[in-house]
């Protein structure tokens, strides 16, 4: 008996084994001295850094970013909904970053890519072989007039996507306007942006908190969309027009907010027809997003022509995120001129395409490895369903559980992962493990 | 998602968990598959009046495990949308009840001891 006992523990002891050493398969590694510098250390950067280090031992990997704090933004709207504290998506940088990697506390100022020379903001010049962009995105509050971060969390204004303290505040705005009732006014700009979803996510929750309070009959929900759609993919475009008409939302389109008017409560459109005023008791105020300041105004990676060309947007190949003029640089995340791509779960599959198409340049080979426009998007209807939506840059539906999951109905498992998996998937992926 | 392979399933629970409680939970698993295994090769068959009295436990077990998921989620039953939800409860429910009833069965097993 006790033999087998015995033999039993030593099975456990050898399986434990197998399991804990059954670490990532990597790539062929590519030993190098060259010197690769990553403007942001947010999810794209931190991911790429920590993939670099092990695929490339040897390079100089710097990273320069001035915040301290990361923040996991697919985060806010849960913290919007009164699900999570503010501080659900407050980490440290640090805390992410590989050893091996050094990391300047400042942004990029400058870049000169024909000298191959990034200048930081307090005049220290850095010179590299590989340089990755990965700075996100500037959140242009200034661009709407009579608006400022500052009015968020009073007088019926609330803002997601401003940071998870906004996220909060704004949870406390939308509980208050659910007790009163009124007019809840939904818009998204005009611009590229992160995560599409996030602003039809916001009006499902604000409707969901009225009905679980009995409050819907008091209000008017009004969607302003800024195009002739309410998202981007005709497909989920229809089942989100279907699902705003049962839910009763009034709907506008090609409808973009330029000003509002905090204290009267009054937001102005841009229209076909001129400029027109929507009244609001609650807003959620999503503000036109660009390239930061430094790669838009002081640098030539911006796209010289074509729809990315006005908010700076880096001009990099759509499959392989290798810059069209500068073939030494490359952009990954929201800083990326590409059609798609704008959130966490595009970064997974990025970040991975531009870590092979680096090793393969270092190791004098080419790489084949393409990304496709993959983006995902657990649109929440309501507290407790989601959507899993996936598509590519066709447009094209890309489910991960392909007849299991179904992309286009509000399912309890698809909620489960937006709450329960996605942070940790994403922390996986920060890590270089995802 | 990319790609779902082994590592990147275990670098997923290690972060949802923390790899510690992780790997402690993985280690009680396989301690309890272990234990169970043993008792059944000692008894070279499934003693019924353990068996019985554990299977008891089952409905416990699924229900626990339902409450669990339900808890940890911000969500209840008339969240249910489809097919998969309810396939994915009754998968949860059958984990707990499966779980709690091997784990009363080898706790039977080792506490009263051989059965002759």
């Amino acid at each position: 008996m006790l033999a087998n006992r015995r033999q039993f523990l030593a099975l456990v002891a050898a399986a434990s084994a197998t399991a804990t050493h059954s670490g990532p398969i990597q790539a062929q590694p590519v030993p190098t001295g060259a010197r690769i510098v990553i403007l942001g250390a947010g999810a794209a950067g931190t991911a790429l850094a920590n993939r670099l280090t092990a695929r490339l031992p040897g390079a100089r990997i710097t990273l320069l970013d001035p915040r301290r704090a990361h923040l996991y933004q697919p985060g806010f709207t849960l913290i919007a909904a009164g699900l999570k504290p503010a501080s659900y998506s407050v980490s440290t940088t640090a805390e992410w970053l590989p050893r091996k990697a050094e990391w300047i506390q400042e942004a990029a100022a400058e870049i000169d890519p024909e000298a191959r020379r990034v200048v930081t903001t307090s005049g220290r010049a850095l010179t590299y072989d590989f340089l990755v962009v990965a700075t996100g995105l500037k959140l242009d509050y200034e661009a709407i007039e009579g608006m400022s971060t500052d009015l968020i969390g009073s007088n019926g204004m609330g803002s997601v996507y401003a940071g998870p303290d906004q996220a909060a505040a704004t949870f406390a705005e939308m509980s208050r306007f659910v007790e009163k009732g009124g007019t809840a006014l939904f818009t998204r700009p005009a611009t590229e942006m992160k995560c599409a979803g996030a602003p039809l996510k916001y009006a499902f929750l604000t409707d969901d908190a009225a009905r679980r309070k009995g409050t819907r009959d008091k209000m008017k929900i009004v969607y302003a969309a800024h195009s002739g759609a309410f998202f981007s993919v005709p497909i989920v475009n229809e089942k989100v027009r279907m699902l705003f008409e049962d839910r009763g939302f009034d709907t506008v389109k090609n409808h973009v907010m330029v000003a509002i008017d905090p204290g009267k409560r009054i937001a102005t459109f841009d229209t076909p027809d001129g400029r027109k005023e929507i009244g609001y008791d609650f807003t959620n105020v999503i503000p036109p997003m660009r390239a930061p300041d430094a790669i838009r105004f002081n640098s030539p990676l911006s796209w010289q022509e074509g729809p990315f060309a006005a908010d700076g947007w880096v001009e990099v190949d759509k499959h392989t995120l290798r810059h069209l003029r500068y073939p030494e640089v490359f952009a990954i995340g929201d800083i990326a001129g590409v059609p798609k791509g704008k959130t966490a779960a595009s970064v997974k599959w990025q970040v991975p395409v531009v870590e092979d198409h680096l090793a393969a340049q270092i190791a004098g080979k080419e790489s084949t490895a393409r990304y496709d426009g993959y983006t995902s998007c657990p649109l929440i209807t309501r507290v407790g369903r989601a959507m899993l939506v996936e598509f590519d840059y066709k447009d094209n539906l890309v489910p991960s559980f392909p007849g299991l999951i179904a992309p286009l109905e509000e399912l309890w498992v698809s909620w489960l992962m937006k709450e329960i998996a996605l942070k940790a998937t994403y922390n996986a992926m920060l890590r270089g493990r995802a | 998602m990319k790609e779902m392979t082994l590592s990147t399933l275990l670098a997923v629970f290690e972060e949802m968990f923390g790899t510690g409680l992780f790997w402690t939970l993985v280690a009680a698993a396989a301690l309890v598959t272990a234990a169970f295994l043993f008792v059944l090769l000692r008894e070279r068959r499934l003693v019924g009046r353990w068996l019985l009295r554990a299977e008891l436990l089952a409905p416990v077990g699924a229900v626990a495990a339902i409450f669990f998921v339900l808890m940890i989620s911000n969500s209840g039953f008339s969240d249910l949308g489809g097919p998969i939800d309810v396939i994915f409860m009754i998968l949860i429910g059958a984990a707990g009840a499966v779980g709690l009833t091997i784990l009363a069965y080898v706790m039977q097993a080792l506490l009263l001891g051989h059965r002759q």
